[in-house]
């Protein structure tokens, strides 16, 4: 990161050339698993967007504080610190939204998206670049989220967000509710943006997978510097 | 003895962390694509997730809840976790380097794994006791185990097949994913069949 990026690009890269989700295959567990319905994937999406720009902001004021060995652990912790405060927002005024995101919620915190993005980007850039990176990738990550959650609501109980579309004139498949139709669904979605990139997805891996500190293991930051541990 | 059966059959079958719960995708996508890399990555995941059970419900029973500091949870969990698994990494290269040897390069990169975070919460939110805890953490294990064995078997004959361009990688991945899921799906009614 270098050179220097205007604003509304840092912003921007993260909603479609860099979408967290689609193009870079990060945070995939609650992708999966909370979409069942398009509310819920706007729900966990905005969540995460909170926890993401918070943690971003922060990490970014702290950057010349960390100290360089134990970093990963520092940004736990204040990713964490911020998970619960958002748990805490999401039981006072969105209970039901809350029990339907159940353990996910806890699970923002080591969802890699936001540790990445403190790893590859707050800890270089100044508070509102990194604000603004946080704001692009969260809504990338939302809409990512509301659009598996849309079609999976779709096809499985044929309305959107609530509203009937299909529902009583065809069928609905309640598959797609459920696990299988998940993994299905984000599959296609992919094969999509491939399809739609002509099938080069974008090279920067670095802004990626390699900022999870399991990059090493999983293989797919191969050919970078490595993880962060 | 029933009751422990009943869990960890749910945990290995019809509740499959990977397969039905969705918990720990990053490594079942990144480490399946050897037998031996996925066979040692699970064993890992499920020794840090027996032991971190063991950590971290007397933790919550006796010292968050005790004090009504349970909201402290996820914090807590995460670093409780995190110093676990470099205890666990220092105490085996010290005593048991074979075992090291087998397993230590996956040890830290369990940290951020959001099962093992996962099944320590849901061990609380379910309200089991200790024992049961822990068994039904020793299954989650397992049932990530056999996922991942199970699909590194799968993803070596994918790989030589020919099928679209833009399927390539990560979609084809996931769309095989679906398919092993649909058949754990079978699993769902087995545990009210039997025990019931």
């Amino acid at each position: 990161m270098e050179e220097k990026k205007n604003r509304l690009s840092i912003l921007t890269n993260g909603i479609i050339k860099e979408n967290p989700v689609l193009v870079l295959v990060l945070g995939t567990c609650p992708t999966l698993a909370v979409t069942t319905q398009a509310v819920n994937g706007v729900g966990m999406g905005v969540a995460a967007m909170v926890v993401l720009i918070c943690s971003n902001v922060f990490i970014s004021l702290l950057k010349n504080v960390i100290p360089d060995k134990v970093r990963i652990p520092c940004y736990i912790v204040v990713i964490a610190a911020f998970v619960t405060v958002v748990q805490f927002l999401l039981k006072a005024y969105l209970p039901d939204l809350d029990k339907a995101l159940g353990l996910f919620i806890p699970l923002i915190v080591v969802n890699c998206i936001i540790l990445g993005r403190a790893e590859m980007f707050a800890n270089k850039n100044s508070v509102i670049d990194s604000a603004l990176d946080g704001v692009g990738m969260g809504i990338g990550f939302t809409l990512a989220l509301t659009a598996m959650g849309c079609i999976r609501e779709l096809i499985g109980n044929g309305t959107i967000f609530g509203l009937a579309v299909t529902a009583g004139h065809i069928d609905p498949m309640a598959i797609f509710m459920l696990a299988p139709g998940g993994f299905f669904t984000f599959g296609c979605l992919i094969a999509l943006v491939n399809k739609l990139t002509n099938g080069k997805p974008s090279k920067n891996k670095e802004n990626g997978c390699a900022g999870c500190p399991s990059a090493a293991a999983c293989g797919q930051a191969q050919g970078n510097e490595g993880g962060a541990q | 003895m029933k009751e422990m059966l009943i869990i960890i059959m749910g945990a290995v079958l019809a509740n499959n962390f990977v397969l039905v719960k969705f918990l720990g995708i990053c490594p079942f996508l990144g480490v399946s694509k050897k037998l031996d890399s996925a066979f040692g990555m699970s064993c890992a995941v499920t020794f840090v997730m027996v032991m971190a059970t063991a950590a971290t419900w007397p933790i919550q029973t006796y010292l968050l809840d005790a004090n009504g500091i349970g909201y402290l949870q996820t914090i807590v969990f995460i670093l409780v976790i995190a110093a676990l698994v470099q205890l666990v990494e220092i105490i085996l290269k010290k005593y048991v380097p074979a075992l090291h040897k087998s397993l230590g390069v996956y040890l830290p990169l369990i940290t951020t794994n959001c099962a093992v975070l996962g099944v320590c919460v849901l061990n609380i939110t379910e309200s089991y006791k200790f024992i049961p805890s822990l068994v039904n953490s020793f299954g989650a294990g397992i049932g990530f185990l056999l996922a991942m064995v199970l699909f590194a078997g799968v993803r070596g004959r994918i790989e030589y097949n020919d099928y679209p361009e833009c399927f390539k990688g990560v979609p084809s991945t996931l769309i095989a994913a679906s398919i092993l899921s649909l058949a754990f799906m079978g699993f769902s009614g087995m545990i009210d069949g039997i025990f019931g």
